[in-house]
């Protein structure tokens, strides 16, 4: 069982709402789902979608074959019905579409359910026929209303019982009719029944966050990085923590590095622009030694781009943007359970180091939706680093960035103990006071980056890697291309003897003597790194980490994420040539 | 209780007769007047000859970029709302570089103290004009003359209904010492412009041009009176205020927090028990 369901339309017709709900419903059906999104940089209007894939075994990619069509406006028929499957069936109410002929699509399999009306003549009004459609598509599927109801209950228990019959009634309609209606509708979903978590790598990132003892999150909202500060301001009363929306980037990095000063875990999130903005404060908070953890969602660029859409265009700018230098840690995590326990380990790395720590990702990356089993939160580590109140104060002298073994100087909190806690920007000695003399530079360079750089280098894990353990085709990634690529391995190596490896802890970059995935590639017939972006830029920059030179490359950056059938159809041509 | 010799911090790289001495000198006598011992309040800082204020007394710091002092000061009080937390900058710093950071943390009305040492020229690059400067200011960047209209700090903050708007002059110490204290000692965002002559750059606004000019607000002058208060934002020229011109006892932003109310965000201590309860609103 693998159907895939995709509802379009205008933004603002509730496409999201619709899709979100089934989502939530398949998910505590137990089902494995995955959903993307698709969407204009636009409040109303324009052509939208959501897609849902929906199977009784893991899912992590957006696939091309459409089995469900829900079309909210004609555009969505235009646009996508050369996705549809042989038994593929399209919905939609004519009253909202028009009338859809047979002979204008050449589609056999035409639906019309009238959404609206349905809603008006169950009494609950022109504003439930998304329910109504939420539920017709249940009825397609044969699949029962219970879940749905529970959902209904648990979305309006504030409104009142009025409404949460109205939305029941509502789907209980459009179940009945598609079940009455729809003599051509073939799908036959498998039994399943233990609940699943449905979580985005947004959401994960948040919760991450939350989990990892973060106090203070400050942000100018950007696209696609929003969901984070939307996340944390949600678990502000709960967990203490304060959310401030910040006049621009630059004052959200430099209040984060405030708060972190004073002594509480800090984090900002932006994109690609919003960080180029932030850049002056990551060389504050290098140059002051003090711990921040930055979300940075990428989008396609430069400048404005494709505000809405997705592309890993930003992979080297995190890594080399600096005026000066000093180490950081960069992840780039590829699905939403690695955005979580990164997103722990940025900040644990963050604190023990007093470095930078960002965490990248991408708009399909940041809304796509994957179920799990759970999460295991034993995994979560939270030390406190800092030195605080009586420990500060049973110190005999405090220097803030006093020479040590490490590089590592005591990260004491200012004003809890007779201890003065002083950093600069400019260059500083080891009480944190303005310096000139030679000597003192090369000392604080030594120990901000020639002894911390080493056990930074150690904390970083070497690449996943999945297939044949002695490949002949290595496929190789980073960051939010990990689903379809292990998608992809799982199809072709029927046909190959085929591997991917990932790449999600890529600052400093993994060393290979826990894993040689140098030799892996060596031995390997065809390399090659695929990548949502033009340049090429993890081969790049694994050219000059490493040497190695991949033997091929799939690049795309339309502003779209890679499609299952696309990028195996795309690898397999390369197979061919060998 | 702490003496003056506590705040002693490292000697000042000032030119011999500026007017930073005073501010230093009125903050230290200030801060041992009001009990607030050197590791109970932090500086904060951004780039220009008062950004290192700091380091010539004793006490935690936090010496940032140009500009940035106020969002990285927002911070810290948002971590430790019961640390005072004082910002040193000047025109150039404050008003240029951070004017955008300036007019939201008026609106924020965080309770941090910016104390903005105007002498209405840069020293730090040697000589080119401030938002400050006055139009017609010739330098060797402007020999035309500066053409752009001389900002308003006190209008603007008045403007914003700024918790606090005063202004001094570093050639009236005994004054200055009340101000700097009341800006403290004030709940909430409080502006307080110190003009203060450079006596290596600025060859128009000298100590002798200033107290040609600089008077004391009467005292029965109302502060409270917002309308008053920018009739008398608005004087420059012939005659220029000092004291406190404008106040209002808006709610601070840290009050306004309610996971602020009972403990400082730095000593809340994180309760991971909720985790798996959170980790169910996934299902």
């Amino acid at each position: 069982m693998d159907y895939t369901i995709k509802i379009g339309g205008e933004a603002g017709q509730g496409i999201q709402t619709v899709g979100d709900t089934l989502a939530r419903v398949f998910s505590r059906s137990g089902y494995h789902v995955f959903t993307n999104q698709d969407y204009e940089s636009r409040v109303r209007g324009g052509h939208n979608f959501f897609q849902i894939r929906i199977s009784d075994g893991p899912v992590m990619a957006p696939r091309e074959r459409v089995d469900i069509l829900v079309a909210f406006d004609k555009e969505s028929i235009s646009e996508h019905k050369k996705e549809l499957t042989e038994q593929g069936q399209i919905v939609y109410d004519s009253s909202s579409t028009g009338e859809i002929p047979h002979s204008e699509t050449g589609i056999p399999n035409l639906l019309d359910i009238p959404f609206a009306k349905l809603a008006i003549d169950h009494g609950a009004g022109r504003i439930m026929a998304n329910t109504v459609a939420t539920g017709a598509i249940l009825g397609m599927l044969k699949m029962s209303l219970d879940v749905l109801n529970d959902i209904i209950r648990d979305t309006f228990s504030k409104k009142g019982e009025d409404t949460i019959k109205e939305n029941i009634n509502a789907a209980s309609a459009g179940h009945e009719f598609a079940i009455a209606h729809c003599p051509t509708c073939r799908f036959f979903p498998a039994d399943m029944s233990q609940a699943k978590m449905l979580i985005t790598s947004i959401e994960a990132i948040g919760f991450g966050a939350v989990a990892s003892g973060c106090q203070f999150y400050t942000a100018y909202p950007m696209t696609p990085s929003t969901g984070i500060m939307n996340y944390l301001a949600g678990k502000e009363k709960e967990y203490g923590i304060v959310v401030e929306q910040a006049e621009d980037e630059i004052a959200a990095i430099n209040m984060a590095l405030g708060a972190s000063f004073a002594g509480v875990r800090a984090m900002t999130g932006t994109a690609g622009g919003g960080f180029a903005l932030m850049v002056e404060g990551l060389s504050l908070a290098a140059m002051t030694e003090t711990p921040v953890v930055i979300a940075l969602g990428q989008r396609p660029a430069p400048a404005t781009g494709l505000p809405t859409r997705t592309e890993q265009g930003d992979l080297l700018f995190p890594i080399f943007t600096s005026h000066g230098e000093f180490p950081r840690a960069v992840f780039a995590p590829g699905t939403p359970e690695q955005a979580f326990y990164l997103t722990n380990k940025a900040f644990e790395l963050a604190e023990k180091y007093q470095i930078q720590a960002i965490i990248i990702f991408d708009q399909y990356l940041a809304d796509a939706e994957w179920t799990y089993e759970g999460f295991d939160l034993d995994k979560i580590a939270f030390h406190d680093y800092r030195i605080r109140g009586d420990r500060l104060n049973a110190l005999q002298e405090y220097k803030r960035h006093a020479y040590t073994s490490t590089g590592v100087s005591p990260l004491g909190v200012p004003g809890e103990s007779r201890h003065l806690v002083v950093t600069d920007s400019d260059e500083h000695g080891e009480e944190g006071h303005i310096i000139e003399d030679a000597e003192t530079r090369v000392r604080m360079v030594n120990k901000r980056l020639f002894q911390k750089m080493p056990l930074i280098k150690k904390e970083m894990s070497p690449p996943f890697l999945y297939g044949d353990s002695h490949p002949e085709i290595v496929i190789t990634g980073w960051g939010s291309t990990y689903g379809v690529m292990k998608e992809a391995v799982d199809i072709l190596s029927k046909g190959m003897k085929i591997a991917m490896l990932h790449f999600s802890e890529i600052c400093p970059f993994p060393e290979i003597e826990e894993f040689d995935y140098l030799s892996l590639l060596e031995n390997a017939r065809m390399t090659i790194c695929i990548e949502n972006n033009a340049g090429g830029q993890f081969a790049k920059l694994m050219r000059a980490e490493t040497g190695y030179e991949f033997t091929a490359k799939i690049n795309k950056y339309d502003g779209r994420p890679f499609i299952l059938e696309g990028l195996t159809g795309e690898i397999d041509a390369h197979f061919r040539r060998l | 209780m702490p003496t003056l010799e506590d705040y002693k911090g490292q000697t000042p790289a000032w030119c011999p007769g500026c007017g930073n001495f005073a501010i230093l000198k009125t903050f230290k006598d200030a801060m041992l007047e009001l009990g607030i011992e050197p590791h109970q309040f932090t500086m904060v800082s951004g780039i220009g000859q008062a950004a290192k204020f700091p380091h010539y007394i004793r006490c935690n710091t936090f010496n940032g970029l140009h500009g940035r002092a106020l969002p990285v000061a927002t911070g810290i009080r948002l971590a430790n709302h019961e640390m005072p937390v004082i910002v040193a900058t000047g025109d150039g710093d404050c008003y240029g570089e951070g004017g955008n950071h300036f007019i939201h943390g008026i609106r924020r009305n965080i309770n941090v103290k910016l104390f903005v040492h105007d002498n209405q020229i840069y020293g730090l690059t040697k000589g080119q004009p401030s938002p400050t400067s006055m139009e017609g200011m010739v330098t060797k960047n402007q020999p035309f003359g500066v053409f752009s209209e001389q900002l308003n700090p006190m209008a603007l903050a008045v403007a914003l209904d700024c918790s606090f708007v005063a202004r001094g002059f570093a050639g009236d110490m005994e004054y200055l010492k009340s101000l700097v204290k009341a800006a403290i000692q004030h709940k909430g965002f409080s502006l307080f412009d110190i003009l203060q002559p450079c006596v290596t750059f600025n060859k128009i606004n000298t100590y002798e041009w200033y107290k040609q000019r600089v008077y004391r607000i009467e005292p029965e002058y109302d502060p409270e009176d917002r309308v008053e208060a920018f009739r008398r934002a608005l004087e420059w020229g012939e005659r220029i205020p000092t004291g406190i011109i404008y106040k209002n006892n808006r709610p601070v932003l840290e009050e306004r927090i309610p996971i602020l109310q009972k403990t400082p965000l730095v000593r809340q201590s994180f309760d991971r028990s909720k985790l798996q309860a959170t980790l169910k609103e996934f299902y």
